[in-house]
């Protein structure tokens, strides 16, 4: 494997909780974080908790800087006590009967400093994050924003070497989660370590992580940079995140037949075999009647089957061969008179079509 | 044919008004409900009242001061705080067991800690004698290698009330501890915190209202305990003998003591039910 001479963090493990088994080879770089995307039950958070080491791998291993935490082959296993992790939890699970410091000292009193220390610790990380108005506070008088502070304060004042973040904003409404969120970018950047960041929100993984890994089923079904995620999708579930279209078909010169009938006619660059097609919803243009003079290459008919306002726009579910989600303006729907059966005709430019090869995982 | 609406009743403008606040159906309740309610509240109630009509008011302060029934007052409070001690230090870590460790026979453990709950007390008694009296299969050894003899002893008491007492602190514990969310003790650990730490700086702070409720029941249950008090250790006085024993004898030789001995249990019991009210049946965590 390449990843064992990593210096961060490197999961090559198989972790089994009942009939579900999370197989993955992960690997995450110091200072880098790695956003870890998926549906309920892709097994997102049982990857946490088998690093935090709440779980043992039931194969493979875990290292950390070459260390070993949990290793299935020879029986070496960290506890979670043990392991130089910061741990921010879903709900932040702050300790209710302790006060905001005390929570915040609690990781380096138990990880050895005298009191004195700990609570000086405490309080540089409560200034560093702001929260020194409320070190005196219990759990339960603060708000969702400053709570979410508070878990990640706690978290990196026991000194981590690796920071695990279980979908650490989504708690909180939209209104602070935006300002949480430029936050936490912020400490992130300033984390030396690798950092491993569970969201199930693509925005969130867009903007906090320098690499992403779609998990599926327990199994990964992409890597790569936010943007090679957000423009070239691999499966169904990462382009509904990231709101394309996509499209398996088979790729010959100028022209891509797709598996679930009808063809795209494509720029040319020589590509042969499978392939996938990435259409942005924008991009199509929905039209009455067959546009007798265009541009677009691609004109196919097809029946709306359903309307859903999306803010300043209208999202169109299409039937046709291909089908497509297309967003026209408000406007459009009622010129062309859009209702649930309409006839329209759909089309798109060649050059609006990212057309790519099926790499379930991108090089590094 | 659809059927038409009843015949309407009268509803004055209070029961309309109290409907509307409570925003419910009529709760007026059915006659043959109440009838065998009142009779319940009579039953429970009526005794006491009794007690509290029936108590020598004038004579209340010599009774209460005289030698034997400070003796027993004394006796049955530091037994009772000695066994909620106890029953704290060794009760609570049976509770953690048998709430977060998976072992083989758990469950039959589980039921013969909860035993005491249901069998009568003077079984217990009858039980502890035969295991530590002078001739018990433990006692016996007690004797001979070190010239211990529970018996009959302040020992005996104690003993006594913590095998009947302490089974209500586990089982409080032991609910407590398995509703508890372990996701605070998760954290913990992945904050450094050893399995010992966790125990002291988490598990137990926030199971304290039921811990406190806890020690309380097994209080007032050792208190008030008889059966295998006197079975076990007997009713010597200034020894042995608690105010439930005092109170028994003290009804055949001079009743107005035993009506002013019951009448001092029946207002701790009142002084235990209100701290618990206040303090910790109020549901969600403790002030």
């Amino acid at each position: 494997m390449t990843h064992e001479s990593s210096d961060g963090l490197v999961v090559d493990a198989e972790v089994r909780r009942g009939d579900f088994t999370l197989a993955v080879s992960i690997a995450a770089a110091p200072g880098q974080v790695l956003g870890v995307l998926g549906p309920n039950g892709a097994g997102k958070s049982t990857l946490l908790a088998a690093v935090a080491g709440l779980i043992p791998v039931a194969a493979g291993c875990i290292t950390l800087a070459g260390q070993v935490l949990d290793d299935a082959s020879t029986g070496a296993f960290v506890e979670a006590a043990g392991r130089p992790v910061g741990f921010v939890f879903q709900n932040y699970r702050l300790f209710p009967h302790m006060t905001v410091a005390d929570n915040v000292a609690f990781s380096p009193r138990a990880r050895g400093r005298r009191k004195k220390a700990a609570r000086s610790a405490a309080s540089h990380w409560l200034g560093r994050l702001g929260l020194a108005d409320l070190a005196h506070r219990k759990p339960g008088e603060l708000s969702g924003g400053q709570a979410q502070k508070v878990a990640l304060a706690r978290a990196l004042a026991g000194q981590p070497a690796l920071l695990l973040l279980d979908e650490p904003l989504s708690a909180l409404d939209a209104g602070t989660r935006l300002d949480v969120q430029a936050e936490l970018k912020r400490h992130l950047a300033d984390f030396t370590g690798p950092s491993l960041l569970v969201t199930h929100d693509p925005l969130e993984a867009l903007v906090l992580a320098d690499r992403l890994l779609v998990l599926e089923a327990g199994r990964i079904a992409q890597e790569g940079t936010p943007a090679q995620v957000a423009r070239q999708p691999a499966t169904d579930y990462v382009a509904r995140l990231v709101g394309l279209n996509l499209y398996a078909g088979h790729a010959d010169g100028s022209k891509v037949a797709l598996s679930q009938g009808g063809s795209f006619a494509i720029p040319d660059h020589g590509q042969h075999g499978d392939v996938l097609v990435a259409v942005r919803p924008s991009a199509v243009a929905v039209s009455s009647q067959r546009p007798v003079a265009s541009s677009a290459r691609n004109a196919w008919p097809a029946r709306v089957a359903g309307l859903t306002l999306l803010a300043d726009r209208v999202r169109l579910d299409l039937d046709g061969q291909p089908p497509a989600l297309v967003d026209v303006t408000p406007a459009a729907v009622a010129e062309l008179a859009l209702q649930p059966g309409s006839q329209v005709w759909l089309t798109v430019k060649a050059t609006d079509l990212e057309v790519y090869t099926h790499a379930g995982r991108q090089p590094e | 044919m659809v059927a038409g609406p009843a015949a309407p009743s009268r509803l004055t403008a209070r029961e309309r008004a109290r409907r509307a606040a409570q925003g419910r159906v009529s709760r007026s309740a059915p006659a043959p409900l109440v009838a065998p309610a009142l009779i319940a509240v009579a039953f429970l109630v009526l005794p006491l009242a009794g007690l509290v009509v029936r108590a020598p008011w004038s004579r209340l302060g010599p009774v209460l001061s005289g030698a034997d029934a400070t003796q027993a007052l004394v006796l049955s409070l530091w037994t009772a705080t000695v066994t909620t001690g106890i029953s704290l230090v060794i009760g609570v870590p049976l509770a953690w067991l048998l709430a977060r460790v998976s072992f083989p026979g758990r469950r039959i453990l589980r039921a013969l800690v909860t035993l005491p709950l249901v069998f009568p007390p003077v079984v217990g008694g009858v039980a502890l004698l035969l295991a530590f009296g002078r001739t018990g299969f433990l006692g016996r050894y007690l004797n001979s290698w070190f010239g211990l003899t529970i018996p009959f002893t302040p020992i005996a008491v104690v003993m006594a009330e913590t095998f009947v007492a302490m089974p209500f602190l586990i089982i409080t514990v032991e609910g407590a501890l398995r509703s508890a969310d372990q996701g605070f003790e998760e954290a913990a650990a992945t904050l450094g915190a050893g399995r010992m730490t966790v125990f002291r700086r988490v598990t137990v702070p926030m199971i304290a209202p039921s811990l406190g409720a806890g020690a309380v029941l097994c209080w007032a249950r050792a208190l008030g305990e008889f059966g295998a008090t006197i079975t076990f250790a007997g009713s010597f006085p200034g020894q042995t003998e608690t105010m439930p024993i005092a109170v028994y004898y003290a009804l055949e030789t001079d009743p107005d003591a035993a009506i002013a001995l019951s009448l001092v249990l029946l207002a701790v019991s009142v002084i235990v039910l209100v701290s618990l009210r206040d303090r910790w049946l109020r549901g969600g965590s403790a002030p």
